[in-house]
Order: C-alpha cells, then structure tokens, then sequence
C-alpha cells in the first residue's frame, strides 16, 4: 500500500524488460524497500532488467502471448502482499506486421490479448483489496493509426478502449486507472528509425506518469501537448492522412 | 463501504464499517472475509493503525461505565475518554493516563498502550489496568490480567490478537478541580531539556514544547492538582470547527511564524491555574483541527530514544526544517519504565513528537532518522506511524517474536488484520 508520504510498496511491471515499463518504475517514489515484481518471458533478461538501489527485484515468468498465462503470474504476483502498482507494459512495435500475418498475430496477441488477460485476472485481485493502481501504457498511435504500423495501432486501440472501460468499471472500488498515450519515444523499440514530430524519451514518460499519478489523473498524454494535437489529427481528411509521410 | 482515513488524513482506505455492541461481537467475528476484521475505537490513530482496507472496520457501541468506590472503574472498550471522565470526575475520582485528546475509546487506548504528561511517574495506561476482556479469533473469551502472556500481547498490540471489549481501569484520586501549570521558556534545546527532566520528576505532569526553527528553545510546563478536591462535573466546552481547507495552512512559513508567536506568548513565562481540558486537551478546543493540513494531511512523526542518545532529539528538528520540511510545534516528553506490553512504545528516554505536512524529500529524512532512532534502540510509535519500513519496525520492536507467538495462538486463523500490519508485517503469515 502507498505509505503516508505517498511512496509505493509492491510493484508489478507486465513486460519487466520494456523500457518504458521499467522508466515509470525509475520516475516512482518508491519505498527504501518497495519490491518490484517483473513479469515476462526471458527470466535472464529479467533478472538484468535496471531497477532503482535498494528495490527488491521479483522475476516471474509469464509469456502475453500464451493464452491462459494470466492465472499464475497473478497468483505469484500477491501471494506476497497486496499489489500497489500494476504497469501493463509489454508490447512490440512489429514492424512490417501488416504484411507479416503471423507477425500480426503476435503483435495482436502481445499487446493486447495478453495484457487484457492479466489485467482482467489482477482487476479481480485489486477489487477486492480495494486499493491498488493500474498503469496502461497505450499510445498516441491507438487514437489515429498510421499507415507505417497500423497492426501496432489496431492492438493499441484494443487496449487502449479496454482500459478506458476497466476505468469506469473500477470506478468507487478504490482501484484507479491511468491511461498513458506517449508519442514517438526514443528508445529501443523505435531505434533506427526516423524521430516523428513531439518525440519523446522515456524518462519523460516516467516524469509524465508519476506526475499523473500524484495528481490523481486517468489520462496522460506524453508530451502533454498531444492531448490537444492528437484529436486534431482524427479531423485530417483521409485522402490527406494517406499522403502523409507518417 | 465507507472510506475512512487516520487523524493525519495521509492514506484513505476503503472498509465495511459496522457498528455491534459488546454482546454481538462474536457473530461479527463469524462474518469476517478474506480481508479480515479490525476493531476501530475513534480513528485518533495518526496513520494505518486503525484501517482494514477492503476489510470490516468494526466500532463497538459505548457502554455505560461504572466506577466503584474504591477508584476503579469498568467500561466497554467502545467508551471514550470524554465519557469516562464524565462518569468518574463526579465521584471523585480521574483518569490515571490522559493522553492529548479526550475523543479516543478505551479500546484504543490499551491497543496502543497510551502515555500520558506523567509516563515518567504514572507509566502508560498497562500500569492501571486490572484486567482486559478480550474476545480472541477462535471465539474465546479471555479475561487477561497484567502477568498473563496474553495482557503483554494485547495491551500495546494494536488490535491483532482479537477483539478488546472492555476492561477494568484503576483510577486516580481527582486531587483538585484544576491544574497550576508552571511555565519556563529557555532559549535552547539544551536547556529546555534540562529543565524538563527537573520538571517532570518534580511535577506529576511535565511536557515542553519546543521550536524547531530556533534551536529547539521552548517552553516547559509542569502541572499539578490543585484546588478543592475535585467533585464536579466535567463538561469541556467545543465551539470551535475546522473547516475544511484546500491547501494546508500549515507551511514552513506559517509554522516558523506560529512557533515563534507561540514561544513569545506571555503566559510562557507565568505560573497559573487553568482546566483539566486546556492543560491535556488543547487542540480538542477546535473539531476537526486535521482539515487545516489540507487534503493531503499531515504526519506525525513520535519517537522515543534513550538517554544516551538524546542527541537525536536537537538533529531530528535540525534536519527537519533543514530540509525544507515544517515540523509544527514538537513535543518533548520524559519517559519512564517500559510497561509489560510486548509491543508497547514507551520506553526510558526522550520523546519527540513533531506533525508534519508532506513536503517533497521528507521521507528520505524520516527514513535517515528511523535507522539511527532503531540503531539507539529507540522506536517509532505505531499509533502515529504511517510510513515505517518493515525492516526496521523489527530492530525498533525486538520482542515482536515473542508477541507474535502468543498472536498466532489468540488468532489461528489470522482474522484480524490492519494496513499496519500489512505494511510492516507484524502478524506471522504461513
């Protein structure tokens, strides 16, 4: 549970390798000795994953793209205590999935299939703990796909509208829900290729999240100013939004 | 549902809030879910102590108390200090322990095994307690007396080892209708201790109050019955409403300008005579004092530590208003022997205690003092806390093996719970 000084306790990170899961994690107050659970399919990574001094580190596996995985990672995940924090942070850009079918598939199923599996399976925990946080790390690319990544913007839609029910449906439980919609971060995921306008870094997410969090918001856009230009970006007419260079 | 918080307002918690009486506390222990059943008393409890996130937050109804001639008196656990005043003031006779607010029950005050202004002479309210009436988790009804494992683990254990339902208090004769309070006010931490530990083995009730701002000069005051004795009723006016405020009024601005108006009060230097409740219960003159922090509230960090490392008393103000904090008029106390509770606070030494708005940075601080008040074997009072570590609870409380021993005995089946223990881990769990 947060302490009196808002520090979090136990925190569970849903793709323990992602850089922006593991950036929010960074940008926390935690406690001098908040456990940090990660969540994910190579346990060696896991283990290597850059946590905060101090932090104990939980390494729990758990594969978003093999259905029925949720039960146990849950499972693992509050026999410990109750959870505090829960970052829904796994996904992949997969490029070129929109003429790779099965590379759609696991985009699809990582991003979105995955994660709301789990994240239906610890809503039932956190509910009845009555507290608790959820973090979903969506994207600016579910509210106006690309024509570049549109497989990764279709699975961010998914998860993106999910959260947003999940939000109502924990509404008066004592649960929250924040949805986070970065732009272009720079990082791992997007090296190589060529920074969109309004690129990011993910500590500035991190920054962005932990403000949001401390402010009591469901929404946080990254940079900030994207609230205001990413609805604009749905009135483009198509014929135009094609023709972008995007 | 009902959300509830602690008097500091830090954390809120969602709980099933249930009032029973006495009789119908065991059917409420059948009704006990997963997230298990605490009793809470009036919510005086600074952080977590009193609150079962997404469990039953049980209040026991008040029941008549009853003094008897030869000065004790046997109450629920659900009455409260105000109450038992009312009854025993009358026949002559006070409370042995009064604690800084007259709204807390009698069950809380043995859960969290209270200190009073006289703990250097009187001890803590475990030092008056004839016998204890627990209901424990299997059912039971104990009737626990001081010498019994039982009494060491319940007075001072917070509420876990089951439910305190009443108990037999001795009393102390009521001396006077009112108190002569003798002030001092001394221009250094050094001094104000000095006189305090003169102070409080010359008076009964003995306290300062120090300014964190300026070196820790003070004012202490010592107290003692004085009048006719006393035959009256107690009737403490209230008239006075916090409202609530959308930012703490409490700043380091405020609470340096307020410290040093309050050193300068001319009373400070005076002796005078002055009421039962505006020597012990200041801050009950205003309702709801705790909306002036604002909707993020405020902490109370209490400690105590041994003479031999009063040291920690001058560096906590110094590194609180160092680093940018508030701490509003801390409190200094002289404490005397520890009582038998296995978890109890008080200990021979210092207490300080020192409320705080959340400022940015105040946790690391506090973090850096628990390990050296732990180091000193010294502690930090549950009642208050609401953001201890774990680790340290244990180096703070070393005879919490032994209470969680006679714990798991009262309460097998692990059905009392409380954010407190969750956050520090005080009931064993398989």
């Amino acid at each position: 549970m947060r302490d009196g000084t808002g520090r979090w306790g136990r925190v569970l990170v849903l793709g323990g390798t992602s850089e922006l899961g593991l950036a929010v994690v960074d940008a926390l107050d935690l406690q001098p000795r908040a456990e940090v659970l990660l969540a994910g399919r190579d346990l060696d990574a896991l283990a290597a994953a850059p946590l905060p001094d101090g932090v104990r580190r939980t390494c729990l596996h758990w594969d978003a793209t093999s259905p029925g995985a949720a039960a146990a990672v849950t499972d693992a995940a509050t026999q410990g205590g109750d959870l505090d924090l829960v970052v829904a942070a796994a996904g992949i850009l997969g490029l070129g999935a929109h003429e790779d079918a099965g590379l759609a598939a696991e985009v699809l199923m990582t991003n979105t299939a995955g994660l709301i599996e789990a994240l239906v399976t610890l809503a039932g925990r956190l509910r009845s703990q009555r507290h608790g946080t959820v973090v979903v790390l969506s994207s600016v690319a579910a509210v106006r796909p690309r024509r570049s990544n549109y497989v990764y913007g279709a699975s961010k839609a998914g998860l993106d509208a999910f959260a947003q029910g999940l939000a109502d449906d924990l509404h008066s439980t004592g649960v929250r829900v924040l949805v986070v919609r970065p732009g272009f971060v720079h990082g791992r995921m997007t090296a190589g290729l060529p920074a969109a306008p309004m690129a990011t870094s993910p500590e500035d997410v991190g920054r962005a999240v932990r403000l949001a969090l401390d402010r009591g918001r469901s929404t946080v856009w990254v940079p900030a100013a994207l609230r205001w230009v990413a609805p604009v970006l749905t009135f483009v007419p198509r014929p135009i939004w094609r023709r972008l260079d995007l | 549902m009902a959300r509830l918080s602690g008097w500091g307002r830090t954390t809120s918690s969602l709980c099933d809030d249930e009032r029973v009486s006495a009789t119908d506390a065991a059917a409420a222990l059948a009704s006990a879910g997963a997230r298990g059943l605490l009793v809470r008393g009036s919510g005086c409890s600074y952080g977590d102590a009193a609150l079962n996130t997404g469990g039953t937050a049980l209040t026991l109804a008040p029941e008549d108390p009853t003094v008897h001639p030869h000065g004790v008196v046997v109450a629920g656990a659900g009455t409260s200090f105000e109450t038992l005043l009312r009854t025993t003031l009358p026949t002559g006779w006070t409370l042995p322990v009064l604690p800084g607010t007259r709204h807390l029950t009698l069950g809380g005050a043995i859960a969290a095994d209270v200190h009073g202004k006289n703990h250097l002479q009187d001890g803590s309210i475990a030092a008056w307690l004839d016998e204890v009436v627990l209901l424990d988790g299997a059912g039971r009804r104990w009737v626990t007396r001081p010498g019994d494992p039982e009494f060491a683990a319940t007075v001072g254990g917070m509420g876990l080892t089951g439910m305190i339902l009443g108990a037999t208090l001795r009393l102390l004769p009521a001396e006077g209708t009112q108190l002569e309070v003798s002030n001092q006010r001394l221009p250094d931490l050094d001094q104000v201790m000095a006189a305090l530990d003169v102070a409080a083995r010359r008076s009964r009730y003995a306290v300062a109050w120090v300014d964190a701002f300026a070196r820790g000069r003070g004012v202490v005051s010592e107290a003692r019955w004085t009048g006719s004795p006393c035959r009256r009723s107690y009737a403490p006016a209230q008239h006075l409403v916090a409202p609530p405020v959308p930012l703490s009024v409490v700043t380091p601005l405020t609470a340096r300008a307020f410290n040093a108006a309050w050193w300068r009060l001319p009373g400070h230097e005076r002796t005078s005579v002055t009421t039962l409740t505006s020597f012990f219960h200041p801050l009950d003159g205003v309702r709801q004092w705790n909306r002036l922090y604002g909707p993020r509230g405020f902490l109370q960090y209490q400690f105590v530590v041994p003479d031999g490392a009063a040291h920690l008393v001058g560096d906590a103000l110094g590194e609180l208003t160092a680093a940018g904090g508030a701490p509003f008029l801390g409190v200094l106390k002289r404490f005397g022997d520890a009582s038998e509770g296995l978890l109890s606070f008080p200990r021979p030494g210092w207490s300080l205690a020192v409320d705080l708005p959340p400022t940015p940075g105040l946790g690391a601080v506090l973090d850096g003092l628990d390990t050296r008040v732990a180091a000193a074997g010294g502690a930090v009072y549950l009642a208050k806390d609401a953001r201890l570590s774990a680790e340290l609870f244990e180096d703070m409380y070393p005879r919490v093996k032994e209470w969680r021993d006679v714990q798991t005995r009262l309460d097998p089946e692990g059905l009392f719970r409380s954010d407190l223990d969750r956050r520090l881990g005080l009931v064993r769990r398989a």
